[in-house]
This record gives C-alpha cells, structure tokens and sequence, in this order.
C-alpha cells in the first residue's frame, strides 16, 4: 500500500519527465536510424546512413570545430572573469551593491534584445565600435561581416552575457568562507594574491566544477544570439552545432539527419560532463 | 622591556565606544589575560593588538615598537583564533608550516619546525589528515602548532578553549600555561571565563563596556577588589555584595564593627568566608541549598538581600531554617554604594 502512494506521489513528475524527455530523447535516437519521410514516401530503416551523410557534410565539421573554438574561447574567460569580479565585489567598497547588480544585469536581459545591441555596436560605419575605433584612426572593419572576425564578435557577447551569471555563484561561495581565514592569513604575512592562490581557489573548486560543468552545456546550447546576429554566416564562419541542427531540422526538414546530429550533440555533452567530474572530482575539496 | 604596551587607546563604532581610553602594559615572559564578560571590549583589544582592526587614537607598542599603524604581519604576532580558522583544504601539516611557506623559510627549516611543534603537540600522527577529519580539541592544537612555528615572541589568543568541552578545557589550560612558560614567550589570552583567568595568568586586565575595571595579578582581584563589578566577576560563586543597613537593620552590628565612615556603604563577603555560628553573627533564613561533593551552597535571605554561604562538607538544612551569619573581619570588603569603588 506504501509503495502504491509512493509511486502515486511520483507520477506527476515522472509522467512530465517521460512525455518531455525521456521519450523524444530515445525517440530521437531511434529516428537517427530512419530515413526521413517525404511525401508519399515513408520512412524507412536506414541504419548508419544518416552518421555516413553527417561524416561527408563539410558543414557539420565546421560547426563542430566552430562550436569548440567558441567553448574555447568562452569558458576559461567567463570563469574567470567571474571569479575576478566576484572576489572583488564580496570585499567591502562603496557601491557595492550596486556594482553587483551592474554585473548581474546582463543575465536578467532577454538575449534577443541584447543581441540586437550588441548587433548596433558591431554595425559597419557608424556602429559603436567602429566610431571608437575610428577616433583612433583605424581602419574601418566589417566585424560581423568578416569570416575572420565574426566567431570572435559573437564569443565577446557570450562572455559579457555568462560571466555576471556566473559571478552569483562564486559570489555565494565566497560568502561560505569564514572571515577568519582571511585574518588568519594575514597575520601569516600573506598577500592577497597569496590568500586568493592559497585558500580562496582552492576553496571554489566545488563551485568552479559546478559552473565548469553548465559552461560547457551552456556553450553548446548557445543559438539565440547567433540566430539574431549572424544567422551563422557569413560563409558559415559562426555555424554552431545547434545552430547547423536547428537549420538541418526546421529549414532543410531534414529530420533523419537532425536526429543523428542532436545524438551527437548530446555524446559530445555527456563526455564532457563526465571527463569533467572524472578528472576535476579528485581534485575538488568539499567542506 | 615591557611586551605590549597600549597607552590611551581607543575603538569607536560609529557611535559605540567599544574601546575607550584603555592604557596598560604587559612584560616579556608575562601571560596577560584579558577578561571580561561579552562586549566588555576584551576580543576588540585583542585585535587592535593584532592588527587586524585600526585603532581610533592612541598608540599600541610591541617589545618598544610602535606598530600603531603597521599591517598585521609586520607586528611579529601569532594568533590562535576561538573558532581556529584552519584551512580546510590543507592537511594538518600544511596548515602549521601555511605562513613560513609565504614567508619563504627554507623547506629543511620548515620540516625542522613542524616536527618540534608536532612533537610539542602530539599532532605527529595527525599531519596528513585534513582539519575535518579532527576532534574540536586536536583542531586546537593544530590551531597552537600555526602559532608555534611562527616562533614570534608575542602570542595572543582569542578564547581558544570556549568551544571545547569542560574536562579537555582544564586539561588544555593547564597545556597551553605550561607551553607558554616553556617557550618563554608573552602570551595575551582573551577569556570571559574567570577560572581561566585564575589559574593561568601572571596579570589580569578586567574590562567592562571597553574601559579597564582593574588590571593585576590573580591574587590581587581576588584579594583585594577595586570595584564591586571585580569583586562579583573574580571568584565562584561571586561576592555577596549587600548594603551595610541590611546587615544594621537584621538586627546586629557585630558583623560591622570597625566599617570605615561614609553612607551608602555596600559589604562584600565571599561565601566561602561566610561561617554559620550558634549566636552572634547576622540573622538569616535559609532558602535553598545546592550540595556540591566538597562544599554545600547555602541560599540565604537577610532582610531583603541575599547572601550565600559555601560551606565545606554536607549541610542539611530545609528552606525557611533560620541560621546565623559570621566572618571574619578580615575578610570584609568595602564599597561605596554610588561609585562602585572600593573603600579603605
């Protein structure tokens, strides 16, 4: 009778949890095996065909390679600059509440609306950059236009956007650690640098794995401003993997072959998650 | 050479005096506790010493240096902190040898401190462990060794036994004093427990709300009490402190022969001057009693007061027994029921 309520009280949740992601993610895996439908056509068993068209697609490859250049490029600054400000912040200074919500403001802000910003202040001519920069004599640049500048442009507005995020965390982490062990070491002699080295870091660990881990999901999740700015362009220069799936699957409707890359996709996420927690876990210490 | 001097220092909290005016002067070798109940300022002067908070006027010398005005780690201090403040994610060795490794002691030197303080300590076997994974009382003793190998010649101590349990607190009293002695060092040992102050000082500074109550010797605040705030806080139980009418108006001056002129006189009497005698003494009717093993408390009431007697051995005595009150002249304290003070 016990275990009936329990599995009553479970429902709910489970049944939500089933119908929305368990179910579509095995679906999707099996649909990776079929071909997609068209027209009269039905769908039909394919089995490793759609990997093979995945394989032989150039722009999967640099999607990929796009996707990990901007994980690269995104996770060590954004953590780090949220450790930056949020050792900065937790100490006493004036305007420190409101120097917390300056850092935080961007994570409140929908990403469509400040990827149209961002969009004004890389325009060609008369955009924000391009006026500073043109104040000091450089020469003019089509930032979001150029294959080689365009990845970076759109790295800058993900960092601006995850880092203050990230900062709550490490913010709150901070405020765990007894003010003691500052004084303590103080006394020892040691400088800031050497108390943040010595005992603040490695004291984060926890956190730092924590948000190492979303970084990494979070930097393969990332469509919407790329959608807003670029559309992947030009010449495919800022095609992330989700960005390629979301094209493959709901402009091609090429859902066998959508299906395949979202199985990938989430490959690549799980791995990192676990060679994270893996590797990260023996070193992590947790009070 | 005088160890810790303060000569005329002040704290102020926005509008809280939480130090004020407090001059006093500690000598090498000395411990020095400082005293007093929560928010007497005992933990503030502490770390003025320190370093760690600034003082707002006044100056703070250690060993005929003034460090008014210099950080924490260049006033050759070591700290032990009431709540330890080890790293948690360093091992026990780590933590002890954590400030010669800032300050860049070679490591032969380093392994050669830690093992004397280890050995001190009797952490030897506990080096590789992390602070977690420790007793409150081997926590303690890592927090000692930090303080330890630092080798200054000045240690302060922030009530370092209150969060260990009664029978491992007299055993590390007794430790730390013998510790103290051996190394030869000027120990300033904060406390609001006054049996700590009695059996482990060489000078007592008794504070209340920031200003200095008395400062000397154990003896000297027991014996011969400078205000009656001392006479209640030294000794357990405390003092009884009564006007000196209550004792007239009981019905016998005997007890009172030979008080010095002034109104408003207060007596002060330890309970365990009190003696109960057949006749004579100060009439008083007995409320409660509390046996202790060794001695008995004996609650009772003259007039309006209460005044308690601790008597040695077992005595039965049922609330509402009427008794009588003696002692000694000698051990009669005066106070001035206004002031406070003590009067000769």
């Amino acid at each position: 009778m016990a275990a009936i309520h329990g599995w009553l009280l479970l429902l709910p949740a489970m049944a939500l949890l089933v119908l929305f992601t368990h179910f579509p993610a095995v679906a999707t895996l099996i649909d990776s095996f079929w071909s997609t439908p068209r027209g009269a056509r039905g769908s039909v068993f394919v089995g490793l065909d759609n990997y093979q068209v995945m394989v032989e697609d150039p722009v999967f490859w640099t999607s990929l390679v796009n996707s990990l250049w901007f994980a690269v490029g995104t996770i060590p600054l954004s953590i780090a600059l949220a450790i930056l400000m949020a050792v900065w912040v937790n100490d006493r200074i004036v305007g420190r509440t409101l120097v917390r919500m300056a850092f935080f403001t961007p994570t409140i802000l929908p990403m469509i609306a400040v990827a149209n910003i961002w969009l004004f202040f890389y325009t060609p001519q008369y955009g924000l950059l391009e006026q500073v920069l043109g104040t000091f004599g450089a020469p003019s640049h089509n930032w979001l236009g150029s294959p080689s500048t365009a990845l970076l442009c759109v790295i800058v507005v993900a960092i601006w956007k995850e880092a203050g995020f990230f900062m709550i965390f490490y913010l709150a982490a901070l405020q765990q650690i007894p003010p003691h062990l500052a004084e303590a070491a103080a006394l020892e002699g040691a400088s800031r640098w050497t108390y943040f080295r010595r005992v603040q870091f490695p004291l984060l660990m926890p956190t730092t794995l924590f948000v190492l881990v979303n970084a990494v999901i979070g930097a393969f999740r990332t469509i919407d401003h790329i959608v807003v700015m670029t559309r992947g362009g030009p010449d495919n220069a800022t095609s992330l993997l989700l960005y390629h799936l979301y094209q493959v699957g709901f402009s091609f409707w090429d859902t066998g072959y959508a299906a395949a890359i979202t199985a990938v996709l989430l490959a690549i996420l799980a791995a990192l998650a676990f060679g994270q927690y893996f590797f990260l876990e023996r070193r992590v210490h947790y009070r | 050479m005088s160890a810790i001097t303060l000569r005329e220092v002040s704290k102020v909290w926005g509008t809280v005096r939480a130090l004020d005016d407090a001059t006093f002067t500690t000598r090498e070798g000395q411990l020095l506790v400082l005293l007093g109940p929560s928010g007497c300022g005992k933990s503030t002067t502490l770390r003025l010493i320190a370093g760690l908070d600034s003082a707002s006027s006044g100056q703070i010398e250690i060993l005929g240096r003034d460090v008014t005005n210099l950080p924490p780690a260049a006033r050759n201090v070591s700290m032990v902190f009431q709540s330890y403040a080890l790293f948690p994610h360093l091992s026990v060795a780590e933590n002890i040898i954590f400030g010669l490794k800032v300050r860049h002691v070679p490591a032969s030197e380093r392994a050669a401190r830690l093992k004397r303080a280890a050995d001190m300590l009797g952490l030897a076997a506990l080096l590789d462990r992390k602070p977690s994974q420790l007793s409150g009382g081997q926590q303690q003793r890592v927090a000692l060794g930090r303080a330890i190998v630092a080798q200054t010649p000045v240690c302060l101590m922030d009530e370092p036994l209150s969060n260990l349990d009664a029978q491992l607190r007299a055993e590390m009293r007794r430790e730390i004093r013998a510790l103290q002695q051996r190394l030869g060092i000027t120990m300033a040992y904060v406390t609001h427990d006054q049996v700590e102050a009695m059996t482990m000082a060489d000078q007592v500074i008794l504070m209340k709300d920031g200003r200095i109550e008395q400062d000397g010797a154990p003896a000297a605040l027991y014996e011969r009490p400078a205000t009656i705030f001392t006479a209640r806080f030294v000794g357990t139980p405390p003092m009884n402190v009564i006007p000196a009418d209550a004792i007239a108006a009981a019905g016998s001056a005997d007890p009172l022969q030979g008080a010095p002129a002034g109104s408003s006189l207060m007596l002060g009497v330890r309970p365990e001057h009190v003696r109960l005698v057949e006749s004579g003494g100060v009439p008083a009717s007995v409320t409660a009693t509390e046996y202790l093993g060794a001695d008995t408390l004996v609650q009772t009431r003259v007039g309006s007061s209460e005044m308690m007697a601790r008597l040695p051995g077992r005595i039965d005595l049922a609330p509402g027994a009427a008794v009588r009150l003696d002692w000694q002249p000698g051990s009669r304290h005066w106070f001035d029921a206004v002031s406070g003070l003590r009067v000769e």
